[in-house]
């Protein structure tokens, strides 16, 4: 018996799509298998390490915590959405790349996205919140300095583009 | 790993949503997810049938009044944290939830998810059992209210019958002259605790006439302990540091402590010796500001 499928609409990065899928279909699975965005990496599979981090109607959601006919009709942020629009890195990629916040790179999507709603929520955090803003991420490679230093580069460079004309 | 195939509803109204969990003696209600998604994926809870209950309408309230807060089964913990009126009528609440896990799976677990989950690791069914909280449930046979303390059974084990659903606790107010506190050791900043304690105290002439702990993490329920004993007798307003030891020993009395690959059963009773004294004098400490400036 092959297995039921259920319409499933999500709006990814502004484009909607209309999929069938299985009710078990995680919404990671949904995106890297059905919509082909591989951006969202898949760490531990059960909610500890973040790295599936998108943003769901702009809140930071583990997107292998849910299945994906739960959350159909809603607005979905991944990686491949953080870019401005002529393609080139938006501010908290930008500042990933001038503080070194990556090494082997496999977290870092988990750790965009988690970081474009923490600013977008408190745009000047102190060192402690920085911290605190990613305390539900794990980076296996930087030991995370890097990574607090690109929170506060990154509020730098949003505000920094709030002043230019 | 993946989860197993399993049929799915999505009702739109609660009376449909308990009909199709009465169509099946092995069906789960899907509200957050985040303790269910994981035991799926792991293959740990393989349903035949999950009811997800994220379309229901009028669920998603946080209500207080002078009695106490009302959480509704789809208020995320992030909604319950950021309640400034739920903060002022019971501030265990906000205590606690920032302790459960991190903020993203805040965003979209939910409280009385939690509750029914009834992990003896988790923060909310502790809570909810020292204030002396109720859920409401709703089966085929209309609504009804569970007390705090008898809702769980075993680990992972609710009282609740296989076709109700949980749709609202309900966490009573701080009374006056009252103090609260909350502390927990993990190994990591939002892991599940190795060990956790919330106190609530209540004060005559600055003097503790009453005391209880609930336990999290160090039994197979969440349990609740008279400290008032080990506090018994005269002493200075403050507990005195031989007081708060006895306190520690008297909880370890009606706990069992395991030790498990993250902590052994000699460091979880130490951790139970250690934080009930100082929670005890964090709650003693919350109730003297309370009181003094109201």
């Amino acid at each position: 018996m092959s297995e039921e499928l259920h319409d499933v609409r999500l709006v990814v990065n502004g484009v909607p799509h209309d999929l069938g899928v299985p009710a078990r279909r995680l919404l990671s699975d949904a995106l890297r298998h059905d919509l082909g965005l591989t951006g969202t990496h898949v760490g531990c599979e059960h909610g500890v390490c973040g790295s599936c981090t998108v943003l769901l109607d702009g809140t930071p959601v583990r997107s292998c915590l849910l299945l994906a006919v739960t959350v159909s009709g809603s607005e979905v942020t991944t990686v491949e959405g953080l870019t401005n629009a002529d393609g080139s890195l938006g501010p908290v990629q930008q500042a990933f790349k001038d503080c070194h916040g990556l090494q082997c790179g496999f977290c870092t999507p988990g750790f965009l996205t988690t970081i474009t709603a923490g600013l977008r929520d408190n745009p000047c955090p102190t060192h402690d919140e920085a911290k605190e803003m990613i305390a539900g991420n794990l980076c296996r490679c930087t030991g995370y300095q890097n990574i607090v230093s690109a929170v506060e580069r990154a509020a730098e460079l949003i505000a920094g583009e709030g002043e230019s004309p | 790993m993946k989860p197993a195939p399993f049929a799915y509803a999505r009702p739109t109204d609660l009376a449909a949503a308990v009909e199709a969990l009465a169509g099946s003696t092995n069906a789960k209600v899907l509200a957050g997810g985040q303790s269910l998604v994981p035991l799926l994926s792991m293959r740990l809870a393989a349903p035949a049938l999950l009811v997800d209950i994220n379309r229901l309408p009028g669920l998603d309230h946080v209500t207080s009044d002078a009695s106490g807060v009302r959480v509704g089964a789809l208020a995320r913990h992030a909604a319950v944290l950021a309640d400034e009126e739920a903060h002022r009528v019971q501030p265990l609440l906000a205590m606690a939830l920032a302790n459960v896990a991190h903020a993203t799976i805040r965003n979209r677990g939910t409280t009385v998810g939690s509750l029914v989950h009834a992990d003896a690791a988790a923060e909310m069914p502790v809570v909810l059992a020292l204030l002396g909280g109720s859920v409401d449930v709703v089966g085929p046979g209309g609504r009804r209210t569970v007390a705090g303390d008898a809702l769980f059974l075993g680990p992972l084990e609710s009282s609740l019958a296989h076709d109700e659903i949980a749709v609202e606790a309900f966490f009573p107010a701080l009374a006056e002259g009252s103090g609260v506190a909350f502390r927990e050791v993990a190994r990591r900043h939002g892991d599940y605790a190795l060990c956790g304690v919330a106190v609530l105290v209540r004060l005559e002439d600055r003097r503790i006439v009453e005391a209880r702990a609930g336990y999290l993490s160090v039994s197979d329920l969440p349990t609740v302990v008279d400290l008032a004993p080990a506090l018994a007798g005269g002493g200075p307003e403050v507990p005195s540091d031989r007081a708060l030891e006895a306190a520690g020993e008297l909880a370890l009395a009606a706990l069992d402590p395991q030790g498990d690959i993250h902590a052994t059963a000699a460091y979880r009773a130490q951790l139970v010796r250690v934080l009930t004294g100082r929670t005890l004098r964090a709650a003693y400490d919350d109730a003297r500001r309370r009181t003094e400036q109201p």
